[in-house]
């Protein structure tokens, strides 16, 4: 008798799911540490595990809340500043038992509070809590949001490529379509609103329902920042086309140019006015995971919901109950991070310089990593102007690309992997993230430490350089 | 066009899977509590009933539960490590959970307990529960084979989606049962095939019963992939047999199902004539191997003693599958790169309490054993009151934290349900909110033999607060059967 369950007998949508951040790359990386090589996992967006250290304040609340007794101990001013222990006792008055207790499924009101105000000291624009469902990391939400969309393969969700493939994993998971459009490099991978009635009007000939529209502001693998004028036009269209607009904005906080600094969708969509204010159809996501805190490993994160009718909020919400509630600990954070430390505050300064420092170091390492990759003759790379990542365009000679053939790999796949053996860098291959036909990148994130950068940037530089001598054709570029 | 077009996503144009499931546990008698406790809030004396008292959810630290001390003076220190370098903290600290601490620490590279981990959780953390597992059960457990989740629950959808196809695979649950599996197989799109546990004999588990079911359902053309198993039962609070037990895994083997055990309540019995057995023991004992029996385990931080819910913590452990199987569990768990890192240490610690000698160990015991004692007394204090009301009649709560009693409905009552469409246990379940404000769920939401009525109460109300309840219970259930009686 077959085992009662067997590759064979799995779900198709699973195998056809790809995930290639935590992939083939990652997996052989992990095979090379566990033999003794040293690695540089600069695979995932992941900053405490490439050094930085967490912002001391929030680490000091959140142990208080884990050890309330600690709050009567009369020592306890000695540990930690009456700020964190203020702070503490507020936020586990908030919930409805301490740390251990299921909040309310759509997270901690108090603490969704907090975001809303957040929220509209950002914009300008007031927002309702009740709006707003705190999630374990953006990831479950962004999750979530498709599922209640998608009913069957009919249903398309436009995705720009490249895209950080949690997209194109939950849409394959949930039988979906993605429906693809692509950023334009040469522009500085810009929004290209002719590509993309282009997708949709394809996809409508194929008989599929385009539902919703995702954009990643700042991009992700890209790290462009959209323009004021980019996200008018998004939003028009989505309004033409009746398309709910998925906003991933989790790397709001990290933007290292001054020209176009981060105005979130829903704020755009307010200046516009009615009717796109009160027709546009918008969900806009967040985490505690990037921008300066890095909190990854505590899972926080939110989604808010702008002009979804009240019915529609109760089956979303319905399902985020049959999962209890998200982790306390983690909403804490999500509080933190919308409500720091203020001026006057006992641990203002020190938490504005962990931030700064931090903050600062972003900026410098996208520009020594962007200009790194420039300096190779063979490699051209947009400037990180956001994110955490740096997403370069290396141009593979033909019996490279042969090679990977043979090798039954993609090109890409097969330079990250030698980059990989030579070099510890474990990257992640552009195919991952979708890209032109015959384009090949890989990403890397701008996250090693900056005294580690030189170093790093001269290792792939050597790399990419005896790759180069070895598979170019020895005469170099075909002499006119 | 905008005006005119309809709304991209509405309820009509919802993922029909989305509206079909159902989760009882916080549906619609919650919010109409919430209601409730609003308008105390600003109008404390407008109801006969000055608190809401939740007894809807296995939530043990909202109703007062106290936090292991050690486990939080760990978590403590592993959520800002900085406190293990000032000399302050050997005071506020038990020395054994600075030890446990910094060793956790050195199992996470670079002590980053901020950083995403491997996908699994953390290997040391892992090799604990490991060891936690061998250790309860005497089989070796792998490290490998553990998967850390936020909470049990995502676990089950995990392998849900891994089991169902379409609409003609089906997976055997208990009825009643826990409503997460109903939810979670109506959101992956396959047919839940129901057995009946008998109430008559402590909500037993027939073999015989289960070879019917799955017979008519192959009868339908379903395919049954899996059979569900909650032991300790919720809401039921059964706690099975070995003999049970053997049979059951004999079973899925010679039918070629997946094992699917809910074993997050094995920490709650409060019986002395059984004890807890996870399947992967009895497996185990009878001979079978990875080869034999395809099996995933669920544990939960959620339960036993430690009641940390709000933590989401808990894993699955993975036996006798292939390895493209896995690979394809690993891959979906990928996806959400990792589960919280607080709640896998809280898993460690879980599995791998202090121990006699340790410097925590005698307050821990304490602490525990006065939880796990007073859970005890409180099932029980409650499950003799309930069986004291007239055409009440509630099994023993062997395990777990529920009581499930049946309540015998006059007939005015049901008629008086149907014209406020409701179901008549939801109809009593409500009646008996607005006159007591105790908040319990009505059967339905686990599913009954038809024609019968049930509601699921929770034991977790702290001790003190037991009197008044049932005082409170009794009362309106006499007031209840004198208006509706025939």
């Amino acid at each position: 008798m077959a085992k009662p369950l067997d590759y064979e007998s799995l779900n198709e949508n699973v195998k056809k799911t790809a995930y290639a951040v935590r992939g083939e790359l990652y997996l052989r990386a992990s095979e090379l540490q566990k033999e003794g090589k040293k690695i540089i996992f600069t695979n995932v967006g992941n900053p405490h595990a490439l050094g930085q250290k967490p912002l001391t304040f929030p680490r000091q609340v959140v142990a208080l809340c884990q050890a309330p007794f600690l709050l009567d101990d009369p020592n306890v001013g000695l540990l930690f500043p009456a700020d964190a222990i203020a702070r503490a006792k507020h936020y586990l008055q908030l919930t409805s038992g301490g740390l251990g207790a299921y909040s309310d499924s759509r997270g901690i009101p108090g603490v969704r509070k907090e975001v809303a105000e957040f929220i509209e000291r950002r914009d300008g624009y007031p927002t309702d809590p009740e709006l707003i469902f705190l999630t374990d990391g953006a990831s479950k939400g962004v999750m979530q949001m498709l599922n209640a969309i998608i009913r069957n393969e009919n249903d398309g969700i436009l995705v720009p490529v490249p895209q950080y493939p949690l997209y194109s994993a939950a849409i394959t998971l949930y039988g979906g379509s993605l429906v693809p459009y692509y950023l334009e490099e040469e522009a500085n991978w810009s929004l290209d609103f002719n590509n993309i009635r282009q997708s949709i009007a394809s996809a409508r000939s194929k008989g599929i329902t385009v539902r919703a529209m995702v954009i990643i502001n700042p991009g992700n693998p890209t790290g462009q920042c959209l323009s004021e004028a980019n996200i008018r036009e998004l939003l028009r269209f989505c309004f033409l086309e009746n398309l709910v607009l998925l906003a991933d904005e989790v790397y709001q906080q990290n933007i290292y140019q001054d020209e176009r600094p981060f105005i979130s969708a829903r704020k755009i969509l307010f200046d516009m006015g009615p009717p796109l204010s009160k027709e546009v159809q918008l969900v806009s996501f967040h985490t505690v995971s990037k921008g300066y805190w890095g909190e990854c490993g505590q899972r926080g994160g939110y989604f808010e919901m702008t002009n979804l009718s009240p019915k529609t909020v109760d089956e979303i919400y319905k399902v985020a109950s049959i999962s209890l509630s998200p982790n306390v600990p983690g909403q804490i954070f999500m509080g933190l991070m919308v409500n720091p430390p203020k001026p006057g505050d006992i641990s203002y300064f020190k938490f504005e310089q962990e931030s700064k420092a931090i903050m600062e170091s972003l900026r410098k390492r996208a520009r020594i990593m962007t200009d790194g990759f420039n300096s190779c003759r063979n490699v051209v790379c947009n400037f990180t102007e956001g994110a955490m990542y740096s997403f370069p365009q290396i141009r593979l000679p033909a019996r490279a690309i042969e090679a990977a053939k043979s090798a039954g790999k993609a090109p890409d796949v097969l330079y990250c992997l030698k980059l990989l053996e030579a070099t510890g860098i474990s990257t992640v291959p552009g195919s991952g993230f979708g890209q032109k036909e015959g384009v090949f990148h890989l990403r890397t994130t701008i996250l090693p430490a900056e005294e580690d950068m030189p170093a790093i940037m001269e290792s792939f530089k050597k790399f990419n350089d005896a790759f180069m001598e070895e598979y170019e054709d020895y005469r170099g570029y075909s002499r006119m | 066009m905008g005006s005119d077009a309809t709304a991209s996503v509405t309820v009509e144009s919802i993922n029909p899977k989305v509206l079909k499931c159902e989760y009882a546990v916080r549906g619609e008698i919650v919010t109409h509590a919430q209601r409730l406790q609003q308008q105390l809030q600003t109008n404390p004396s407008s109801l006969p009933f000055d608190e809401i008292i939740y007894c809807n959810i296995g939530n043990p630290q909202s109703l007062g539960q106290q936090p292991i001390t050690f486990f939080r003076e760990v978590l403590a220190l592993c959520d800002h490590p900085a406190l293990l370098e000032k000399p302050e903290t050997s005071v506020l600290f038990s020395s054994d959970s600075i030890a446990r601490a910094q060793q956790i620490l050195s199992s996470i590279p670079g002590k980053a307990t901020g950083a995403y981990s491997h996908s699994q959780g953390i290997k040391g953390l892992r090799d604990a529960i490991a060891a936690g597992i061998a250790a309860r059960d005497g089989f070796p457990a792998n490290a490998d084979d553990i998967f850390l989740t936020d909470g049990a629950s995502p676990g089950v959808h995990n392998m849900m989606q891994l089991l169902l196809r379409s609409e003609s695979d089906g997976i055997l649950c208990p009825i009643p049962q826990y409503p997460l599996y109903s939810a979670s197989i109506a959101l992956h799109g396959g047919t839940l095939v129901p057995y009946y546990l008998d109430e008559a004999t402590g909500w037993g588990l027939e073999i015989s019963e289960l070879k019917k079911q799955l017979e008519d359902a192959r009868s339908k053309g379903i395919t049954v992939r899996s059979l569900v198993v909650i032991n300790p039962g919720n809401p039921t609070g059964q706690v099975l047999a070995e003999e049970n037990q053997k049979q059951i895994v004999e079973f899925c083997k010679n039918e070629g199902l997946v094992l699917l055990a809910d074993e997050v309540y094995q920490e709650n019995i409060y019986v002395d004539d059984k004890k807890f057995n996870s399947f992967k023991k009895i497996a185990r004992s009878m001979g079978y191997g990875e080869e034999d029996l395809p099996l995933v385990s669920y544990q939960s931080i959620s339960k036993g003693y430690y009641g940390e819910c709000g933590k989401r913590g808990g894993y699955m452990e993975v036996t006798g599958f292939s390895s493209s199987v896995r690979e394809q569990i690993y891959k979906v768990a990928s996806v959400n790169l990792c589960s919280n890192i607080s709640g896998q240490i809280l898993a460690s610690l879980v599995m791998n309490p202090p121990k006699p000698g340790d410097a925590s160990y005698e307050s821990y015991v304490a602490e525990r054993d006065g939880i796990l004692k007073s859970l005890a007394r409180r099932a029980k204090a409650l499950e003799d009151a309930l069986n004291s009301l007239e055409g009440v009649t509630c099994n023993k709560a062997e395990g777990a934290m529920y009581l499930f009693p049946q309540v015998r409905l006059p007939e005015k009552a049901i008629e008086a349900a149907k014209e406020a469409k409701k179901a008549p246990d939801a109809f009593y379940a409500l009646s008996l909110l607005e006159s007591t404000g105790v908040v319990v769920v009505p059967g339905s939401g686990f599913g009954q033999v038809p024609g019968t009525y049930h509601f699921r109460c929770t034991i977790l109300p702290q001790e003190d607060k037991i009197p008044a309840i049932i005082s409170r219970l009794t009362a309106f259930h006499e007031k209840f059967l004198n208006k509706y009686r025939d």
